[in-house]
């Protein structure tokens, strides 16, 4: 269970979450908005990335402000740009990276990334600099480096922004299939239309809480009725 | 895999360090030419043809050429090979283990190494994990530089310095920023 209580955060002089309150215990939550809503905010709160500046966040019992190490065991992130989240020179390197320090033999270490490099569709590039993939396969990296590690919450800040479709629909059907629970931050309305629950953030407040097909018709009314300026950074 | 790639990782950063070490404390031309014997003696049991020297040496073309001809115009052609060639000893060596051990060897050795100077308030793992970073670091920062140069083109900025420089700045800051955020979502900081 993920519980959000009176939350706010903001950067200097701008506010930009603003008293949310909710509780999030569905195996797919997805949260849309616009740019500068807040949404990647509440996302890295869930981490312990950003810490409220008033509130307090818990998942599965684990305060993110006192208890942040335990909740970044339990939580992997992914970012939206894959670059800035690969560490090492080689695939295969990147994978047994985030295994560093885990206290694991080195063969258990070498079976779970030959097993996460597999389900990833990266067993062919395993030894191949990381900076030659493409776009997709870069993705494709940064969820093995995060998912070699078995968290039990995924979150991910807009993952498939620098995709095409083909490699979108991989990523969806990546998210579908895993036994995690997923919170997804996307702009894509395609890949949570069809989840449990979508929340929409807007200019850092919760104007819609419900199931992707009730709450997402809702969004595109709102982008529609919006002046183009708004909602911006 | 050859005797080169199969010697451990400790052992050839340690022969690179003592190797550059020779080099530049004796500044003899039998000695730089003795260590070329050597590195190239490496590539060749390594199985690395004239293609990898190239690929170590190019990025490095420019800087080793005007440092010839500075050299060459204010301490004399002697001085002027001895540096250059010195410089393409330690580099050449230096590219032959890094393509002969994983970056992962690489980092258990630094961190191996460093490990004794906890006392001193050294972080072998931190200092490792540096390590690895400046590495991952030099095929973005260079894609950065080429995007900059391309987008100076396509407006028309002719050789404005200002026009490559910025960019390539903003997004190195940037990408340094999201790799550190990047790295505490994955726990590293904690």
């Amino acid at each position: 269970m993920i519980r959000i209580d009176g939350v706010s955060h903001r950067y200097g002089d701008r506010t930009v979450l603003d008293d949310l309150s909710v509780e999030l215990d569905e195996p797919r939550v997805g949260v849309i908005g616009a740019n500068g809503s807040g949404k990647s905010t509440f996302a890295r709160l869930l981490n312990g990335l950003v810490l409220p500046t008033r509130g307090r966040v818990e998942v599965d019992g684990l305060d993110t402000a006192r208890d942040g190490a335990a909740v970044r065991r339990k939580v992997g992130f992914v970012f939206s740009d894959p670059d800035a989240q690969i560490v090492m020179p080689t695939v295969r390197e990147d994978v047994t990276f985030s295994l560093r320090g885990r206290g694991l033999e080195r063969p258990e270490i070498e079976r779970r990334v030959s097993v996460a490099l597999a389900t990833h569709g990266l067993a062919a590039h395993a030894d191949h600099p990381a900076h030659l993939l493409s776009s997709g396969q870069k993705q494709a990296l940064a969820l093995a480096s995060v998912l070699v590690l078995e968290p039990d919450l995924l979150v991910c800040d807009e993952p498939t922004t620098l995709l095409d479709r083909r490699h979108t629909r991989r990523v969806a059907r990546l998210l579908e299939a895993l036994p995690q629970r997923v919170v997804l931050v996307t702009h894509d309305l395609d890949l949570v239309v069809g989840w449990d629950r979508v929340l929409v953030v807007d200019a850092g407040r919760l104007v819609a809480d419900g199931a992707g097909h009730e709450v997402v018709p809702f969004y595109e009314r709102l982008m529609d009725e919006l002046p183009a300026h708004q909602g911006e950074p | 895999m050859t005797l080169v790639h199969r010697l451990p990782a400790g052992a050839k950063l340690l022969a690179l360090f003592v190797l550059t070490g020779v080099l530049v404390v004796l500044r003899s031309p039998a000695v730089a030419l003795a260590g070329a014997v050597l590195v190239l003696g490496g590539y060749a049991v390594a199985g690395l043809g004239p293609g990898r020297l190239w690929l170590v040496l190019r990025p490095l073309r420019w800087v080793l050429a005007a440092l010839l001809v500075v050299q060459w115009l204010t301490a004399g052609w002697r001085p002027a090979v001895l540096v250059v060639g010195t410089l393409l000893v330690a580099v050449t060596a230096a590219g032959l283990v890094t393509a002969t051990t994983s970056t992962t060897d690489l980092l258990d050795a630094v961190i191996a190494g460093l490990r004794p100077l906890r006392p001193l308030g050294v972080d072998a793992e931190r200092v490792g994990l540096a390590f690895s970073l400046a590495v991952r670091a030099l095929p973005v920062i260079q894609h950065a530089f080429d995007e900059a140069v391309d987008a100076r083109k396509a407006r028309g900025l002719g050789r404005s310095t200002r026009a490559l420089v910025t960019p390539v700045v903003i997004r190195t800051i940037r990408h340094a920023e999201r790799t550190g955020e990047a790295l505490a979502a994955r726990g590293l900081d904690d």
